[in-house]
């Protein structure tokens, strides 16, 4: 279904660069979350993975810090559909972090401090795609956007980039987390538009 | 963890597809903000907080999509669970637009929008930020507002309102100056009603005459003051720029509040 707008014509359209459908390009860094921002000290942060059978591994921040890094540069893009480009990341490969990690489960829910959880599959954060992110911008991510540390998934939409991240527990069956249950959508794919359910 | 199985949220989150929605009525809610009266063919219900989906289509294709809240009281669903159009009744739903100089959205729907023109519409979505006299009645409610984020706590209150609920409900309203308050006849007469609703408005910019206090940016003794005691276990609800939702959730927090009790909605950049 499409109707003109009457009398709209919007921006200039962006050129040169890819947006998904029904995004506008930000050059500031929105936050949006759904409670308070909690106030973490690295000295007692700390990453769990824990497989469908139980077995939990653990990361500390100097375990963390110490493992290789990547500095990747990305697009992001929120389902409240603003998308950033370029931004640039620093922090750890889910391939690191999940390598040794015995497990066939196809889904993951990742959990952070604050409560807050989000599910995806297990193929989106192997092969490249997805990080615990430390530092944006050349500085140590700020508690708002999500520091410490935060997922980075940028090829789904931002909300699955779970802020003040702490677990990863892998699931046989797929479960819904926070937004996911309200009726966002379980993959989130911005290129499909896949905002809410059903999408 | 706190994962359910079953998905609670799909009785009311799930949005249904897009709509035509006419403009059917219009007014300036303060010299930069506007609310629209939009006529929708199919409306399962809404409960207070939640918002929309608006959709604009160019001559040349492109389209520009904005989510903005519901301002109306909530009206009972007519369907199940929110998922289908069959059954949905027709209903007016109110918006208020607050104009974003340079906005691409914002401006045409101030500026140029008019009664009678048509535009895409769907919702009602979200099932966070939301409050429901069947759900909620009794528990104290904090409703923190920053400039035109009070739109979805305004529909909270006249949800309150229209259920004769009489939950004590207070509210702290922080805008710039005095032209910028919107729903101004309407705040008063809820507050006039003395049924357990508190306003408190505070102005950061400049006071009017006669005010006692001057303009600045709501303190923490002040929400101490105005709000509700840690201890009695109130819902917060702040909804606001960026840079007054971190500040009022960190003071929340501060006079003791529970994380968990305080829910927030943002819109715009942050502030650093």
């Amino acid at each position: 279904m499409s109707t003109l707008t009457p009398g709209f014509h919007g921006r200039p359209r962006p050129q040169g660069v890819a947006l998904p459908p029904g995004q506008y390009v930000e050059t500031g860094f929105p936050v949006l979350s759904a409670g308070p921002t909690p106030r973490l000290d690295t000295a007692s942060w700390r990453l769990d993975v824990t497989t469908e059978t139980g077995v939990t591994r653990s990361w500390s921040w100097a375990e963390l810090m110490a493992l290789p890094q990547d500095e990747p540069t990305v697009d992001i893009h929120c389902v409240t559909r603003w998308s950033k480009f370029g931004t640039t990341w620093r922090g750890v490969s889910l391939d690191m972090l999940l390598a040794e990690v015995e497990s066939t489960a196809d889904f993951a829910m990742v959990g952070s401090y604050g409560g807050y959880t989000t599910n995806l599959p297990v193929s989106e954060l192997l092969g490249g795609k997805a990080w615990i992110a430390h530092t944006f911008d050349g500085a140590p991510l700020q508690p708002v956007h999500g520091g410490p540390a935060r997922l980075l998934v940028p090829h789904l939409y931002f909300w699955k980039s779970a802020k003040w991240v702490n677990s990863i527990t892998l699931m046989p069956m797929d479960r819904q987390g926070f937004w996911e249950r309200l009726g966002y959508h379980d993959l989130g794919d911005p290129w499909r538009e896949q905002r809410y359910q059903g999408d | 963890m706190t994962e359910a199985p079953a998905r609670l949220g799909a009785r009311y989150a799930r949005p249904s597809g897009w709509q035509i929605a006419t403009l059917v009525d219009a007014w300036a809610e303060s010299p930069s903000a506007r609310t629209l009266v939009l006529e929708v063919a199919h409306w399962p219900g809404h409960m207070a907080g939640q918002h929309v989906d608006l959709r604009l289509t160019a001559p040349d294709g492109y389209r520009a999509e904005r989510s903005y809240s519901v301002g109306s009281a909530a009206t009972r669903s007519t369907v199940p669970d929110g998922s289908a159009l069959d059954g949905a009744a027709p209903a007016r739903v109110e918006l208020t637009v607050q104009r974003v100089a340079g906005g691409e959205v914002s401006t045409y729907l101030t500026d140029v929008f008019a009664v009678g023109d048509a535009i895409e519409l769907r919702g009602p979505i979200g099932g966070w930020f939301v409050w429901s006299p069947e759900r909620d009645a009794g528990t104290p409610v904090l409703l923190a507002a920053g400039g035109s984020g009070l739109v979805p706590l305004m529909a909270m209150l006249r949800t309150r309102r229209e259920a004769g609920d009489r939950t004590p409900f207070r509210l702290v309203y922080s805008v710039r100056r005095p032209e910028d308050r919107l729903y101004v006849a309407d705040l008063d007469r809820l507050a006039a009603a003395h049924d357990g609703l508190d306003v408190q408005v505070v102005y950061t910019r400049s006071v009017p005459l006669g005010s006692m206090r001057g303009p600045g940016r709501l303190e923490r003794r002040e929400l101490a003051a105005w709000g509700w005691p840690a201890e009695i276990e109130p819902a917060c609800f702040v909804c606001g720029p960026t840079g007054f939702v971190e500040a009022l959730a960190r003071q929340l927090v501060s006079l003791g509040h529970d994380p968990a009790r305080i829910r927030t909605e943002r819109f715009g950049p942050a502030a650093d």
